[in-house]
């Protein structure tokens, strides 16, 4: 059974979004291993890229940031390569199609077995313009489904994932928000009829009283800008402090 | 195969195109396309932009022979076709009124657009106005500042416009704002993008509604000439213009066609293949896949990426793209103001200048159909600032 698996068999999953190189790569490393002691279930790591189209301001910043220390994927996979000797929580990485490009897919794919990646989310690479079967390789394929996604995408999605299914809680950017789309709980089910995945629900959490409502209707919950904010003011231990809030209301609610 | 047969059914240009947004936008660009497939050979809906394109913004535009011109370089015979004379002063026009026709059909009333020399939002905010629509134009804070006249013009007509702070501060930044601001308004909203570029169906789209000044040209010209002409030219930001010039003419193998790129955001001239704002295209990068920022005295032209369509012509060696620089297109600016009295935008000056490279190497025989993409006032203040 794969890493992924094996973290949503457990219990509710927590799945945490840091920029790789914000505020250095010592830094990232240092905090996966703080971020797993914490209790995160899933580490997702964003590679920083010059134009992010789905994130909101602050996780912007934190790639602007990442990018004056030229922190490119090279070094990202040199890092995670490094963090694997010491810890087998699994690692997504999340980034933007040009990046992959640029790397070159084949070369990519191949890094991120070697290296130990366990998946990969690409938030502006649709299921149709996807070319990696997903067979091929050990790496989970992460799709994202929205609000306004039909049920002929739904399905489509369905059938090009593995790993889990990234759930967006409401239309607009990655970041804080005070509402999620009404019809969560109803996306959810129709995820459901299409896929026996597990179902991860991410943008804008950002208190454990949140957490604990999207983990009543999903299996894992994915937090990000709140984190990435706390970082970037130097509040590590509240960051920390935090996620040990949230995995504790998840244990109550499995 | 024939050129004007692309893009396929999924948005693609042979390797280039397609459609790489968020999830949130995959369903509405999905309604986008059939919408917009479904009006597009209406009766009605041609009849209907075509008499705003007459009525309204004063097309035909003219096919002008610039005989001072012609004469000064003493090869082929020069023609401007005159979309400077649109209203507005520029080409962008004729895709916001077919878009915003959409729109309306589509019963969205919030319209969003990006700008950057400011002719497309003027171009928005006026269809906008016409059609009686919502609209807020984003600008990069540099352009803000060098189109000034331009933001108020937006204004005036009741369009709201938000300087973006993001990134380099110009066009590649206003887009990933607009994208932003309908990701969090996926239903309720309409992009009217001003380029031939984005996500499947827009390079379609807009190159589409832009055929006209290609269409009216060949039989304008065959009017002159009774004959196709040997050469066409036309400037190439994101490349609306020239496509519109083009798309016409791709299937006649005797008539050459070149793109003149600003040396500073030179995307098919010095790109990577790769992902910008939704399709493959060539895009100005760094090796690992950074998108760079660009550098042109021309706002319009001012911009990383390039239309997938282009792209494609590129490769497919059936457009030959160049580049000429500020200074060279600040030499074209000056050249057609003094020897015809027409001041181009900066961003057409680009083609004139080309046409001291091109021309002298033709015969008297041969013609060539210059696109005068926009008028220079919008400009004149800028460049006070900048001639010696």
């Amino acid at each position: 059974m794969s890493r992924i698996s094996e973290a949503f068999q457990k219990h509710k999953t927590l799945i945490t979004y840091i920029t790789a190189g914000d505020p250095s790569l010592v830094a990232t490393e240092k905090l996966i291993f703080d971020l797993e002691k914490a209790g995160v279930d899933i580490i997702e790591l964003g590679i920083p890229f010059s134009d992010p189209l789905a994130d909101g301001p602050v996780i912007q910043a934190s790639h602007q940031r990442a990018l004056k220390k030229d922190v490119a994927l090279a070094d990202v996979f040199k890092l995670v390569s490094k963090a694997r000797k010491k810890t087998q929580v699994p690692i997504c990485f999340m980034l933007s199609y040009n990046l992959v490009l640029r790397y070159g897919l084949e070369k990519f794919y191949r890094e991120l077995e070697r290296v130990g990646v366990d998946g990969v989310i690409i938030p502006d690479l649709p299921p149709e313009e996807s070319r990696v079967a997903s067979c091929e390789s050990r790496v989970a394929d992460v799709f994202l489904v929205a609000p306004t996604s039909t049920d002929q995408r739904i399905k489509l999605i369905a059938e090009k994932s593995s790993g889990f299914i990234y759930l967006i809680s409401a239309t607009g950017l990655t970041g804080q928000r005070q509402s999620f789309a009404a019809n969560l709980k109803s996306i959810v089910a129709r995820v459901r009829r299409y896929s026996s995945l597990p179902i991860a629900v991410g943008f804008g959490i950002s208190s454990a009283e949140q957490a604990a409502k999207i983990a009543k209707i999903a299996d894992g919950v994915i937090v990000g800008s709140v984190i990435v904010d706390l970082l970037a003011k130097k509040k590590t231990k509240q960051a920390l402090k935090l996620v040990a809030a949230m995995r504790q209301v998840l244990d109550v609610n499995r | 195969m024939k050129y004007s047969k692309l893009p396929d059914k999924s948005g693609h240009f042979g390797r280039f195109g397609g459609r790489f947004v968020p999830e949130t936008l995959m369903p509405v660009l999905e309604e986008l396309t059939e919408q917009y497939l479904a009006i597009k050979h209406e009766t009605e809906f041609k009849k209907e932009f075509g008499c705003y394109l007459e009525h309204y913004v004063g097309r035909p535009t003219p096919l002008y022979f610039a005989e001072r011109l012609t004469k000064k370089f003493g090869g082929a015979k020069i023609y401007l076709k005159r979309e400077d004379l649109c209203h507005t002063g520029a080409h962008k026009i004729n895709n916001t009124i077919g878009q915003l026709l959409l729109a309306r059909k589509m019963g969205k009333q919030r319209i969003i657009a990006e700008t950057g020399a400011g002719q497309h939002g003027v171009a928005t905010a006026t269809a906008a106005a016409l059609f009686g629509l919502e609209c807020i134009v984003y600008m990069g804070e540099e352009d803000v500042r060098r189109q000034a006249l331009n933001v108020f013009r937006m204004e005036l007509l009741g369009a709201k416009v938000i300087p973006v702070k993001s990134g380099s501060r110009t066009l590649k930044d206003a887009v990933n704002e607009t994208l932003r601001d309908w990701m969090a308004h996926p239903t309720d909203t309409f992009y009217c993008l001003g380029s031939c570029v984005g996500p499947h169906p827009y390079p379609m789209m807009v190159r589409d509604f832009q055929t006209v000044i290609g269409k009216e040209a060949k039989v304008q010209h065959f009017g002159y000439e009774k004959k196709l002409p040997d050469y066409l030219l036309a400037c190439v930001g994101g490349g609306s213009n020239s496509i519109g010039l083009f798309y016409p003419f791709l299937d006649d193998p005797s008539v050459k066609m070149v793109g003149v790129e600003a040396y500073g955001a030179a995307s098919i001239t010095n790109g990577l293949y790769g992902v910008l704002h939704g399709a493959l295209s060539d895009i100005l990068q760094t090796k690992t896949g950074q998108i760079k920022t660009t550098h042109s005295i021309s706002a319009g032209l001012d911009y990383s990426g390039v239309g997938p369509e282009h792209s494609y012509l590129a490769e497919a060696g059936r457009v030959e793209y160049t580049a000429v620089n500020d200074d060279q297109a600040l030499e074209g600016f000056k050249l057609l103001s003094q020897t015809e009295g027409i001041i181009p935008a900066l961003e057409s000056s680009h083609a004139i200048a080309y046409l001291s490279k091109l021309v002298p190497k033709l015969d008297r025989s041969q013609s060539i159909i210059v696109c005068l993409s926009g008028r220079g006032d919008k400009d004149a203040q800028e460049i006070r600032e900048t001639l010696p």
